[in-house]
């Protein structure tokens, strides 16, 4: 399943780039990308493990950018 | 400015405010020695602390969260550093410029963060082709309502007026109209409408009121495929962006380690005073963030794509970019690319002269024609109808049509036994012209009652721009060569008429694919690329095999879209050498922020060793470059118009 998020108060381009590889290494999930000028979050993880892929990236988030919103609809 | 904006800016200027006046008080002349330090110390950390509390308290957040390194870290470090050199008394005080290199730090951010949302604002800007709403047709109130685009449904009709935007791909039921298509194809000329005509979204309706009938669903349209592409566009990386983002990795973390050595080990060996040393390596500390070059890279490559997208140009990722700034090799497709792939009369020359000949010759050729459906009978109409001020076709005078396959036709006009062919049907006709007239094209003959009458020659035309687009790729140093089906004679006369370098004639479609391959195979070397260029019909495989796939016209094509690398939303070749130079820009700056940044931090990196380099310079090195890397990305977006 692949699905794109919008986020807000990302602010740095440096750590956009080590979200999205530390959400890449996780468990189920095929790709990430954490795209700094669209502030689009596009996660594509495997069917059974997307809500648990979902809930980490958003814990891996919050851990390097305190301020950001993930918008997940 | 956002409200957070201004908050922070507000914030900046109070903290500077404090700092200048605590800098013009005159404390030593005040208190004694130790006493002064002291007083300093904590009034410097008033403006200090009202311009980092946030950036010291992310650090500790981060600390918590086992996220060290991060830029917040780094200069919570090196500022508290400067601050700690009062501990050492045989220094000088650092206090003013631990809170200065705050202060600047915060001040960089702020127009670092100013210059991103303005970049995402043009980006935004760009990208605001997606048409806002539909005027959905009630059929049986007879009156239209506003919907969203996207709850329209296939075979419904929309109302489009003057001035609005098309919210869908559909086909025009009633009324007619001009539209403007610059956003989609940069094409300036408006393109007439009518009923029974293919209409795109993103185009706006110039005049008329029209009504259209809806072929695809919003989420398929036009206007939502192109938005989609650009988007992932920039999440395919180039080399250059791929290799930045892995630099990025290793260089903080090696310059932090080279930071704590520099600290330590020299005066370890007694080479000099601790705080000298500490000092430098909080310099270190201060250049160890590679923002600038992690924003201002993907930042250019999604400007030269977006630019390029404005331009009707849409390239699929910031990898072909790249690649079609090394192209050295342009192979073109001649029908569809070069030429405009519809046949037209190049010439009729009549047997005898006289201005009323020319139009006998047409009217005899065009009648013998009337009822075929072959493209080259309907160019010999339209050159007749053309010709002739208000002639047309009267079917009723031909009679007995046969088509000879491999030759021609015959037909009965006005009683007249007549003939349109090749040699082999003119067996029998007097007065033919011995060896065939030269030309480029496919020569007819017309015979009237066996006698001979004259000669249509067919072609293909070329487009008004394929000779200025090879002139412009040559200037860019690139070879073109022309694959053609086309007979020997006529693609050496096509391509010395363009100037085209080299071409392959006579090659069957799948030939084609053998023809880009041979070429490949001749690359001098590695690093440039040949791109294809075709129409995108039967040439896939093609624009699959080359480096660079590039397909042309593709507006509303999908399995071009689908196999080509670079789409070209219309027909025009100079498109190709835009989309050479747009890409060879974006390239040169992107080279240039790279260079300019590294270049800056090491030469601080390395005054820094030889004690030159203040923490003021460091600031710069860090935030400053940023800026600068970010405003010239932004000339990326930018793009001539072709």
């Amino acid at each position: 399943m692949r699905k794109t998020y919008k986020f807000e108060n990302e602010c740095c381009a440096n750590c956009a780039a080590k979200i999205e590889d530390k959400i890449s290494k996780l468990d189920g999930v095929n790709s990430a990308k954490v795209n700094f000028m669209l502030q689009r979050f596009t996660l594509d993880a495997e069917d059974g493990a997307f809500s648990d892929a979902l809930a980490k990236s958003i814990a891996i988030f919050k851990a390097i950018e305190p301020d950001v919103v993930l918008n997940v609809k | 400015m956002t409200s957070k904006q201004k908050r922070r800016l507000t914030r900046i200027v109070i903290a500077l405010v404090i700092y200048g006046v605590i800098l013009m008080l005159p404390i030593d002349e005040w208190l004694p020695y130790p006493q002064a330090l002291y007083v300093e110390f904590v009034l410097f950390l008033v403006p200090y602390l009202i311009a980092g509390f946030d950036v010291l308290a992310k650090a500790a957040r981060g600390i918590v969260h086992g996220q060290v390194l991060d830029e917040n870290f780094l200069m919570s470090i090196a500022t508290i550093g400067a601050f700690a050199l009062v501990l050492f008394p045989e220094a000088e005080p650092h206090m003013a410029e631990g809170a200065a290199v705050m202060l600047f730090f915060q001040v960089g951010t702020f127009f670092e963060d100013y210059a991103v949302s303005k970049s995402r604002k043009s980006i935004a800007e760009l990208m605001d082709i997606a048409p806002e709403y539909a005027n959905l047709l009630d059929p049986e109130a007879g009156c239209s309502y506003l919907v969203d685009p996207d709850s329209v449904e296939v075979g419904q009709t929309i109302v489009i007026k003057p001035g609005e935007r098309v919210p869908l791909d559909g086909i025009v039921q009633s009324g007619a109209s001009q539209l403007d298509t610059s956003a989609l194809t940069g094409e300036s000329l408006p393109r007439n409408v009518g009923a029974g005509d293919e209409v795109i979204s993103g185009c706006i309706n110039l005049r008329g009121l029209i009504t259209v009938k809806v072929t695809k669903p919003y989420g398929e349209s036009t206007v939502q495929r192109i938005l989609a592409l650009v988007e992932d566009a920039s999440e395919r990386k180039a080399t250059s962006e791929a290799f930045i983002t892995r630099f990025a990795r290793y260089y903080t973390p090696i310059v932090v380690g080279c930071a704590v050595l520099l600290a330590i080990i020299p005066p370890l060996l007694g080479a000099g005073a601790w705080s000298d040393w500490i000092q430098r390596g909080l310099v270190f500390l201060v250049v160890s963030c590679p923002c600038a070059l992690v924003i201002s890279v993907p930042l250019s490559f999604f400007g030269g794509i977006g630019g390029a997208s404005r331009q009707g140009i849409l390239v699929k990722g910031g990898n072909y970019l790249e690649a079609l700034a090394h192209c050295d090799t342009v192979v073109m497709d001649k029908t569809g690319t070069l030429s405009t792939g519809k046949f037209s009369v190049i010439e009729a020359v009549p047997a005898r002269d006289g201005d009323t000949e020319v139009l006998e010759l047409l009217r005899v050729a065009a009648h013998a024609e009337a009822f075929s459906l072959h493209p080259i009978a309907a160019s010999i109409r339209e050159a007749f109808e053309a010709y002739g001020s208000g002639v047309v076709i009267d079917q009723s005078c031909v009679t007995d049509v046969s088509e000879i396959a491999g030759q021609g036709v015959s037909a009965t006009v006005d009683g007249m036994h007549v003939k349109v062919g090749n040699r082999l049907l003119m067996e029998g006709v007097s007065g033919m012209p011995g060896k065939d007239p030269s030309g480029i094209g496919t020569l007819l003959f017309v015979a009237c009652d066996d006698v001979y009458m004259g000669h249509l020659l067919i072609g293909d035309t070329l487009k008004p721009d394929a000779a200025t687009t090879i002139e412009q790729l040559k200037e860019i140093g690139a070879r073109t060569v022309m694959l053609t089906g086309d007979r020997e004679d006529v693609a050496s006369a096509v391509a010395s008429e363009l100037g085209i370098s080299d071409y392959r004639a006579q090659l069957l479609p799948q030939e084609k694919v053998e023809a880009v391959e041979q070429l490949l195979a001749t690359k001098t070397s590695k690093k440039h690329t040949l791109s294809f260029v075709g129409d995108g019909i039967n040439d896939a495989p093609a624009l699959m095999r080359a480096d660079i796939g590039i397909a042309m016209g593709a507006l509303g094509s999908d399995a071009a879209i689908e196999a080509a690398d670079v789409v070209l939303m219309d027909d025009a070749p100079a498109k190709i050498a835009a989309s050479i130079r747009i890409a060879k820009r974006t390239m040169r700056i992107v080279w240039q922020n790279i260079i300019f940044a590294l270049g800056v931090k090491i030469a601080i990196l390395v005054l820094a060793v030889f004690g030159i380099a203040t923490l003021w310079l460091a600031v710069f090195g860090d935030v400053g470059v940023a800026v600068l890397a970010i405003l010239n990305a932004m000339r990326a977006l930018h793009v001539e118009r072709a």
